[in-house]
């Protein structure tokens, strides 16, 4: 004779799983034997949303289409949320008026990146030293002027050859020559003979750039670099005409560490180190992230503070495998710095360049 | 200027011409120069220990200067005169005790080994011939007048320096390989075996050789290849049968000598490795290269312990006989007591901050901080054991 009191919200609910429109009906009876949770959520959905369970998550409807309207509904009411705060702040912020807090500044990777102690600092003695002393010094003090010698590896295909093109009328006192399938090391020996400053090789894998070497010529660094997105002159939007043979200005960003002080060396000795200004363009070596970024624009200024720029010229991302003292030789050569697969997994702030 | 030597455990040879001594108890890094400015020509090349007591480093430069610093005062003492750098430069650097006076072996890499007398006389005092191209000479520890060298197409030759006419060792070519060419050679360091007759050498064709000079095989008794880059510095650590070695790449590994196996690769060096020296008496290796980083692994557990940003590259390294991380022992006692003070009155700032489980930074009171966050630690442990039993 004992009865025991089955609550009908129970009944209900699981129809109301079942039927999406019953669910749209306000439900009185859920006020017993629910928890506080539920309850809650019941108050902030004012389309009276039959209450689940707690535990109860989105991907548990096994109907695919429901799931995705429930889904979508979640979505709604959070993203309401959200600029109901941001109404409130805001709002505060001009009541608040001069006395508001100062705007927080969002958190990036670049921001938080972890102090790297190799980074230069400009009044440091011994590095200036070792900088003033290094294989650059002959270029930095005014003695050589660059000459550079730009070629592929062997049989090289359409886009890499225009790429190779592109960069000699980008670099000025640039020549390219066809490989050959010559050997570099016994190149090396006749281009110093010859007066280059710099040999350039551009490697090519299916038809695309995908690998770059520069070696600085009499006993210099050499730098292997990868190369990713290559967009060349035609594919460029809204560029302009083809560059002159001024030298352009160089802008450098972001090379801090140690490493990056020896890799942005490199790129600068590339050009000649008096910029003729009448020609108004800039070739950038931008460092994010340990990949470089290279962009060549002209610039015109219209008045004191406005500057128009039009990009010309091929645009492509680097990336730095490894560099080796000495000029190439990489079997026996010594690294100066060697690029480990895994490196970046340990901790994602943490960049080299 | 004294003191500061004084604390030094590890000293480095740089590119730029310095000598620096660090300090692992501290954790600072302190730059000794001759000259007010620098110079390329400068750059060490060889270091080694004046004496056993190692209270003077001998400092190889390129130029062919050999530079006599002293720890005690903290300065360049003497500088001699000890060939042309047309020689090349220095490949090994020794200082022999002995009843005939110190004298000073010196070998370039053209080849000629000199000893040279400590009366400063401009002439050395016995010279020999030990081919071209040498890359690396060593004395043994065991018989003072006993050195191995090494080099390009040089294999390794064995000297008596009493009778330098003929080598006492001289090691024979690998057999031709299957294609019945001559192999290449290019021994790069060796290292005397204590407690034998037995010499380790590393090459730059990635091979690991042992020779045993007492058996009438002039090949090497045993041969492992390690990696796929030329192999530039070698060590024994205290504990015998093992040999850690670098390569160009930064790779350094631990070799196994019973069998020939590779025990296990130490961790972090991104550039060449120049030069490796194991600690004579704990397990400790430090290596120094051309990414400008010291770095100390523990070979036990092959992590690394210690790493110190130097700003030029390095060419040369060498540990005090002492443990790392002590602090020298008159500089301990009369630096100490302006230490107790400060650190008395910065025991008493930490006491009254909150502490907070944290990896070690550099402070000078990081040795007691240890101490008490590990008696913190065994404590928590006791009374978990407690907790345990009671249920």
């Amino acid at each position: 004779m004992d009865i025991t009191e089955v609550p009908v919200s129970q009944d209900n609910k699981g129809k109301k799983k079942k039927n999406k429109k019953a669910k749209k009906k306000s439900v009185s009876q859920e006020g017993n034997g629910e928890s506080v949770g539920v309850e809650t959520k019941e108050e902030k959905m004012e389309k009276s949303e039959p209450a689940f369970p707690p535990t109860f998550s989105v991907s548990e409807i096994k109907n695919k289409q429901r799931r995705h309207l429930m889904f979508m509904k979640l979505k709604q009411e959070k993203r309401k949320q959200k600029m109901q705060i941001k109404k409130k702040k805001k709002k505060e912020r001009e009541a608040l008026g001069d006395k508001a807090p100062p705007k927080e500044v969002p958190k990036t990777i670049e921001n938080q990146r972890v102090y790297d102690e190799t980074t230069v600092d400009p009044e440091d003695e011994e590095i200036a030293f070792d900088e003033g002393t290094d294989e650059f010094s002959a270029y930095f003090n005014g003695l050589t002027n660059p000459k550079v010698l730009i070629t592929t590896s062997d049989r090289p295909r359409g886009r890499t050859v225009r790429f190779c093109e592109q960069l000699a009328t980008v670099i000025p006192n640039a020549h390219v020559y066809y490989r050959r399938g010559l050997a570099l090391k016994r190149i090396i020996p006749q281009c110093v003979a010859r007066n280059f400053t710099y040999l350039i090789v551009i490697n090519e894998d299916r038809k695309v750039p995908n690998g770059l070497v520069l070696c600085h010529l009499p006993d210099g660094p050499t730098a292997h670099f990868k190369i990713s997105s290559v967009r060349l002159r035609k594919e460029m939007k809204r560029r302009g005409k083809d560059p002159t043979e001024h030298s352009p200005e160089v802008i450098l960003n972001n090379f801090t560490t140690r490493l990056g002080h020896s890799i942005g060396r490199q790129f600068a000795a590339l050009f000649p180190q008096d910029p003729q200004f009448v020609g108004r363009q800039v070739a950038t070596f931008h460092n994010q992230r340990d990949f470089v970024f290279f962009r060549f624009h002209r610039y015109i200024f219209k008045n004191e503070k406005k500057v128009g720029i039009q990009e010309l010229g091929p645009r492509f991302t680097l990336k730095l495998r490894s560099l080796q003292k000495g000029t190439f030789d990489s079997k026996f050569g010594e690294y100066e710095w060697v690029l480990k697969r895994h490196e970046m997994d340990a901790c994602r702030r943490k960049f080299q360049l | 200027m004294g003191d500061t030597s004084r604390l030094c455990s590890v000293w480095l040879g740089s590119e730029t011409g310095i000598l620096k001594g660090v300090s692992l108890a501290r954790k600072q890094a302190f730059n000794f120069c001759n000259t007010s400015h620098l110079s390329r020509d400068q750059e060490v090349r060889a270091l080694c220990w004046g004496d056993p007591a190692e209270s003077e480093l001998l400092v190889g430069s390129v130029d062919g200067t050999v530079k006599t610093f002293s720890v005690e005062k903290g300065a360049f003492t003497e500088t001699r005169r000890c060939g042309d750098p047309a020689d090349g430069c220095f490949a090994g650097l020794a200082a022999l005790g002995g009843s005939s006076g110190s004298a000073l072996v010196t070998c370039a890499d053209c080849g000629t080994l000199r000893v040279w007398r400590e009366d400063g006389s401009s002439e050395p005092a016995a010279e020999l011939d030990a081919g071209k191209n040498v890359c690396r000479m060593r004395p043994s520890p065991v018989h003072p007048h006993k050195v191995a060298t090494g080099g390009k197409e040089n294999g390794l030759k064995i000297w008596d320096l009493e009778r330098p006419e003929k080598p006492v060792f001289a090691a024979k070519n690998l057999r031709d390989d299957w294609l019945d060419l001559r192999r290449p050679q290019w021994v790069r360091d060796m290292a005397f075996i204590p407690d034998s007759d037995k010499v380790v050498t590393c090459t730059g064709y990635h091979q690991v050789h042992v020779f045993d000079p007492s058996t009438p095989q002039r090949r090497p008794v045993l041969e492992v290849e390690y990696g796929e880059y030329p192999l530039t510095a070698l060590s024994l650590p205290a504990a015998g049968n093992a040999v850690v070695v670098g390569n160009t790449h930064g790779q350094i590994a631990v070799l196994d000598l019973r069998k020939g196996l590779v025990r296990g690769a130490l961790k972090g060096l991104a550039g060449g490795v120049r030069a490796l020296q194991c600690h004579p008496s704990q397990p400790l290796v430090a290596s120094c290269g051309l990414d400008r980083f010291l770095r100390i692994h523990s070979l036990e557990d092959r992590k690394p312990q210690h790493k110190v940003y130097l700003k030029s590259r390095l060419n040369c390294v060498l540990l005090a006989s002492r443990a790392l991380e002590a602090e020298g022992g008159v500089a301990g006692a009369t630096g100490g007591a302006q230490d107790v003070k400060e650190e008395d009155d910065e025991d008493d700032l930490w006491e009254t901050m909150e502490r907070v489980e944290e990896t070690p930074k550099r402070k000078p009171t990081e040795e007691d901080e240890g101490i008490e966050e590990e008696e913190e630690e065994l404590q928590k442990k006791s009374k978990k054991k407690r907790k345990k039993g009671k249920d």
